[in-house]
């Protein structure tokens, strides 16, 4: 017998005692932040704002207009960026630093010596403090958002939700995705909180309309 | 040769040594009550907590009673999705199974993030006699790694460490394996965390090949969860040609809205943060994403033992937060490898009989590594009722399946026994905690270095009922 069979063979003689149909699930818990009442997307993005900056973040609420000042302010001790595809060009327009497209991709040693990396994100959820990448247009792929020390991540109003349960069935499974709740962190040394250990130590979200 | 728990003294033996190390009880106390206070402060937030604990539980025994079909179905979509399934019946086989793996692709040295099942089925210790040479990546793992240690407790393996004994393991050991650390290296935490940046950032660079566990895969997607803080999963899951993942059977949720059950629940409940910093979540593999080969073994070894067990199979709910070992007064006073297992605490006094069996008089000892005080039953996010368990395991050494009655045991046993027996007594007091709260008998004689826990007051929640009555209404633990 395959362990396959082997290992089903066991589970179903360990069952055998519990009833085959499905029992229902009780679901009481919110689908929204506790904080903020649902369709309050004001107090949402208060929220988001609030809990990014706990972790450390910085955030900047900008105008569209005014985006490529943002982005080069926030590039502004950074030599070189990643610029995944389908990052608009014009964000880059005012920084003067070397732009590094990831076509061809990128070697983990490139990127390690590159500064800094710019992407856009597929949802944000504030009760977290949640941004999520999901490899789509402004995104790329999960390296060049992981070796470079600081990401600069830019966030539209109309992406953030409330709490993960609103946030969780847009998201596409089938696609590899990046959780980020602020810059890297560990408190394995006597539980006092260090940031920054493997992933980018800075990061900055400019949250646009 | 990679350490292990093999051998290990029983349960009040290891304490007897343990609850004399000051430094050690010094480590685990500060690491434990720090945690405990975030984790409450974070709790407190949600008014819904309760009924996030619910769904939880509820979802996790779907999962359990159905468990079969489930792993079918995770079969089929990680093969649809590029990745290939392998199942093991047990340690051996899954060691067999990942070091094939391994030499398939000609590396002698990967990454691995940390995953408390390579660690049970001692998979670096077969990696190595096969010259593979595995490195940890998580900073806590790396601690114990390189300090040739053992893990102690499952969020925080080297909680029982302070900075200075870390300091001196960095400065002697890094240079054996790579970048060393640096001359003046101080016991600064952001010091000694740049030190593990630089030694570990080389590594990731060049690795080919990574072993990892997972928190969580999902049934209807085929998706692999990983939840961590520093980026070393990240570094792993991304830049290797080559991906492992060696994963329980048990860790399966049915779909993928499910995971906002556990993903609310576990940083809360782990080390007291809304999330973690970052979550990864993958399917099979990407098209110029990531590793280009992707392998999952399914590993069973002694889990489907445990769920044949009609009152231990909850404690397969488990999404190892380890806030049953930090809530823990007898943890707390031991530390983690008391427990002679890469599962202490709680959780390690009811898990480790029911993968194994107590069949020995180590696994034998380690339903009476507990107080009965209960505070584990209110802390756990899936609502595992330890009480119920430890009393059933118990029973089941005493006289029921187990082969073993070790002497000490049966001491231990008596004495617990003993309190058990005397109905009136035994339910004088608990009515008393209801009213007064936080007491214990006072007369709960435990035998050895287990005499003292006892006397703690600041204990919520003991067992509602007699073991007596308990059997009687449960019919042995069956209901
Ligand atoms: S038993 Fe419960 S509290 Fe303990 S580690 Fe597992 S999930 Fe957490």
């Amino acid at each position: 017998m395959s362990s396959r069979e082997t290992v089903l063979r066991r589970i179903r003689q360990a069952t055998a005692d519990l009833p085959r149909d499905p029992t229902p699930t009780p679901r009481s818990y919110l689908r929204h932040a506790p904080t903020v009442a649902p369709g309050d997307q004001d107090g949402v993005l208060a929220l988001l704002i609030e809990r990014l900056t706990e972790y450390g973040a910085e955030v900047r609420r900008v105008a569209d207009a005014d985006l490529s000042v943002a982005v080069a302010h926030a590039l502004a001790a950074a030599r070189s960026a990643v610029a995944p595809a389908g990052l608009p060009d014009a964000w880059l327009a005012q920084w003067y630093g070397l732009v590094r497209r990831d076509a061809p991709p990128l070697t983990p040693a490139e990127l390690d010596a590159t500064d800094a990396v710019v992407t856009t994100c597929a949802a944000a959820i504030a009760e977290s403090g949640t941004l999520v990448l999901d490899g789509g247009p402004g995104q790329g792929r999960r390296a060049p958002t992981l070796l470079p020390d600081l990401h600069v991540c830019v966030v539209r109003e109309s992406q953030v939700h409330s709490a993960m349960p609103e946030a969780i069935g847009r998201l596409d499974a089938s696609r590899p995705l990046t959780w980020i709740s602020g810059p890297s962190a560990t408190a394995d040394i006597e539980m006092i909180r260090v940031q920054g250990v493997h992933g980018p130590r800075r990061l900055t979200v400019l949250l646009v309309p | 040769m990679s350490k292990t728990f093999m051998g290990w003294p029983t349960f009040p033996k290891a304490a007897e040594t343990a609850t004399a190390d000051e430094q050690l009880r010094a480590n685990v106390r500060r690491a434990t009550h720090t945690i405990r206070t975030k984790r409450a402060a974070l709790v407190e937030e949600r008014p819904d907590w309760q009924d996030l604990r619910d769904t939880a539980a509820a979802l996790k025994d779907d999962v359990l009673a159905h468990l079969d079909t489930y792993l079918e179905q995770i079969e089929e979509k990680v093969t649809a999705a590029g990745g290939t399934v392998h199942w093991a019946a047990d340690a051996d086989e899954a060691n067999r199974i990942v070091t094939g793996l391994v030499r398939d692709t000609g590396e002698s040295e990967i990454v691995k993030v940390k995953s408390m099942l390579t660690e049970e089925i001692g998979l670096d210790g077969a990696l190595e006699a096969a010259g593979i040479s595995a490195r940890e990546t998580d900073l806590a793992a790396t601690i114990v790694q390189l300090g040739d240690d053992l893990p102690s407790h499952v969020v925080v393996p080297a909680l029982h460490r302070n900075r200075s004994e870390i300091r001196d393991i960095f400065a002697r050991e890094m240079g054996k394996h790579g970048r060393p650390a640096p001359e003046d290296l101080t016991d600064e935490p952001e010091e000694l965390a740049e030190a593990a940046r630089l030694h570990m950032r080389e590594k990731f660079l060049k690795a080919k090949v990574a072993v990892s566990g997972a928190n969580f895969m999902v049934a209807e997607t085929g998706t692999l969860c990983i939840v961590e803080s520093e980026g070393n999963g990240r570094m792993c899951l991304t830049l290797a040609d080559t991906l492992i993942s060696v994963v329980g059977i048990e860790k399966t949720v049915p779909t993928w809205q499910d995971l906002e059950v556990y993903l609310q629940l576990l940083a809360r409940s782990a080390t007291g943060e809304r999330m973690a910093p970052y979550t990864s979540t993958w399917t099979g593999v990407t098209d110029g994403d990531g590793p280009r080969a992707f392998h999952l073994v399914l590993v069973d070894n002694g889990r489907t033992r445990a769920l044949a067990d009609p009152v231990g199979r909850q404690a397969l709910r488990c999404i190892r937060c380890g806030a049953c070992m930090n809530i823990c007064p007898v943890y707390e006073r031991t530390g983690g490898q008391t427990y002679g297992s890469v599962y202490p605490g709680p959780i390690g006094a009811i898990l480790n009989p029911l993968l194994k069996g107590a069949d020995d008089p180590q696994t034998a000892s380690l339903p009476y590594a507990s107080s009965l005080c209960g505070a584990c039953n209110e802390v756990c996010p899936v609502k595992i009722r330890f009480t119920d368990v430890l009393l059933k395991l118990r029973h089941d050494v005493a006289e029921g399946d187990a082969k073993v009655k070790h002497r000490a045991e049966k001491v231990a046993l008596k004495a617990v026994e003993g309190v058990m027996d005397r109905g009136p007594l035994w339910n004088a007091a608990v009515k008393a905690a209801g009213t007064a709260g936080r007491l214990l008998p006072k007369d709960m004689n435990l035998p050895g270095p287990l005499h003292g826990w006892t006397d703690s007051r600041a204990l919520p929640d003991i067992p509602k009922e007699s073991f007596r009555s308990w059997w009687k209404r449960t019919e042995g633990g069956t209901k």
